[in-house]
């Protein structure tokens, strides 16, 4: 291994293509620490994003108008306003409302931390347009499906959480997967709030030792890589969940 | 949704409690994007209420800095029109190429379109600004290259992918009765194109078209991550300006987002009407 180290750094040498993060191991554990982090940061906001779908478009059937007021006002509200100024709003005017808490050192830290607000605003950005994608998929079943099941005497959540859900979800994966993938992509603002992912942590080698060019040019092939095993899990689970008799 | 309205007496047919029971289903008015602005306006009149004795007053700190911050949004607008051009046009063209005939040019189209449009928007603003040298020089001529030119380009590699994907997802889904009927009539390839496909993809191309616009003005925010003085960078300078004072960060936060909110909303709005107005009743 440590052979293969040392020949990005006979690399740079001959060529001039700097790889830090591969021969340098201070470099390399920052790489690895931004990876790590934008990982957990996607799979983070994955989860709590589609919480917020499944919960918004069950809300959305309810039968209170102002339930299904209050759900759309935030779909289109965060559908129409820009994720970067979401953040900030989050970070910067909602958390300063925030109490203060004492830290271990005697110091004050903020309640929530910017990885904590990254979750949540980029959750809630993703979350609206799953709402929007659970609910085409719940439009999707048909009614006598639900009218059956309303005849076996099931209750509305069980309807829900039974019946409609199981069925919508194999509607909307190809959807979802497209939304998904845009929200790891989307993982990249948390930069703006120093969270430190996979572009902050780049941008702190470049800075260091001025290969903007080779850094960039990992990045993309990094992002690729990353977007290319959400998109090919997401394509086996597809397949895997399809219904017998639908699509292609 | 098909509602169901029972023509029949028989008490068998009424659902339990004596009502048709449709399905509640909310349809969004215009009124309600009003509602919701009138909230987010609330919000500044309710921190002024913190605000100290000696301090100007958040609304009146708000209305000094708007002919800047909308300045700036103008500014956000011609960045994202100037990219939405270049990328449709360069991105059109690429779409052409991924239903190319010949193979290589159908690979390449291909590979460029899912390298652009699976990158985050921000590496490849970053991508932009800083791999692209300040200035040009061909011939004798040199051609600067401003921040906020960079920053049009740097948008527009993942428009461009992402009309090429519009294009080539608008071409292959008109029913293949349509080439042949063309070839039938001796039409040339070229002249099927241009005049049997595409003037019927422009339709459908309409909407998805709008949509990418209305993300790609939320996106052109990104530009002041480097650096371009745009709303966002305003707003910070702003802030700083008036000493970081915390009752004004969630009113000027809130300001910036109306602002998108009300030009990108009726955006949105429309577009599900094109969407409607196309949809093929099937």
């Amino acid at each position: 291994m440590e052979a293969f180290f040392e020949w990005f750094k006979v690399l740079y040498d001959e060529t001039g293509i700097n790889l830090p993060f591969i021969y340098d191991s201070y470099d390399r554990g920052r790489m690895l620490d931004g990876l790590w982090m934008t990982i957990k940061l996607s799979v983070v906001c994955l989860f709590f994003s589609v919480v917020i779908g499944v919960i918004g478009a069950w809300l959305q059937g309810s039968a209170y108008t102002w339930t299904r007021r209050f759900v759309n006002g935030y779909i289109q509200l965060f559908r129409n306003t820009p994720p970067l100024v979401q953040l900030y709003f989050f970070y910067f005017a909602i958390g300063s409302l925030l109490p203060r808490v004492a830290t271990e050192f005697g110091g004050e830290a903020p309640l929530l931390g910017n990885f904590a607000w990254a979750v949540i605003s980029l959750s809630f950005f993703a979350g609206a347009f799953n709402v929007e994608i659970f609910r085409s998929g719940i439009e999707a079943v048909p009614e006598s499906t639900v009218e059956a099941a309303e005849a076996l005497g099931f209750s509305r959540l069980q309807i829900y959480k039974d019946i409609t859900l199981p069925l919508a979800f194999r509607v909307i994966l190809p959807a979802l997967n497209n939304n998904l993938v845009n929200l790891v992509k989307t993982t990249t603002l948390a930069y703006a709030i120093a969270v430190p992912e996979m572009l902050y942590e780049a941008n702190q080698i470049w800075s260091d030792n001025v290969n903007v060019t080779e850094m960039m040019i990992f990045l993309l092939i990094a992002y690729f890589v990353l977007v290319g095993v959400l998109v090919w899990g997401m394509n086996r689970w597809e397949r895997a969940m399809k219904i017998p008799g639908y699509g292609a | 949704m098909t509602t169901r309205n029972y023509k029949t007496d028989l008490p068998v047919m009424m659902p339990v409690d004596g009502k048709p029971k449709n399905r509640p289903r909310f349809r969004l008015k215009l009124w309600h994007g009003a509602v919701l602005l009138g909230i987010c306006l609330l919000s500044p009149t309710l921190s002024f209420a913190q605000s100290d004795a000696g301090q100007a007053s958040v609304l009146e700190v708000l209305l000094r800095w708007m002919p800047l911050l909308l300045k700036g949004f103008i500014f956000n607008l011609v960045i994202s029109v100037f990219a939405m051009a270049i990328g449709t046009g360069v991105g059109a063209m690429l779409g052409l190429g991924q239903i190319s005939l010949h193979g290589w040019v159908r690979k390449l189209a291909w590979a460029i379109t899912q390298f652009f449009r699976n990158s985050p928007w921000l590496v490849l603003l970053f991508f932009a600004m800083f791999l692209l040298p300040f200035q040009l020089r061909i011939g004798g001529v040199t051609i600067p290259l401003p921040d906020w030119l960079k920053a049009i380009i740097g948008l527009s590699l993942p428009v461009m992918a992402n009309v090429s994907e519009i294009v080539r997802g608008a071409v292959t889904s008109l029913p293949s009765g349509q080439w042949e009927a063309a070839e039938s009539l001796a039409y040339s390839r070229r002249q099927t194109l241009w005049l049997v496909i595409l003037p019927q993809c422009v339709k459908r191309m309409l909407p998805p078209w709008m949509n990418l616009y209305s993300i790609l003005t939320m996106a052109t925010v990104l530009a002041s991550i480097v650096g371009v003085s745009e709303v966002m960078t305003l707003t910070g300078q702003a802030l700083a300006a008036e000493g970081g004072r915390t009752d004004l960060l969630a009113p000027f936060y809130s300001f910036v987002l109306i602002i998108f909110f009300i030009y990108c909303y009726p955006i949105a709005r429309w577009t599900v009407y094109l969407e409607k107005k196309f949809a093929v009743k099937g």
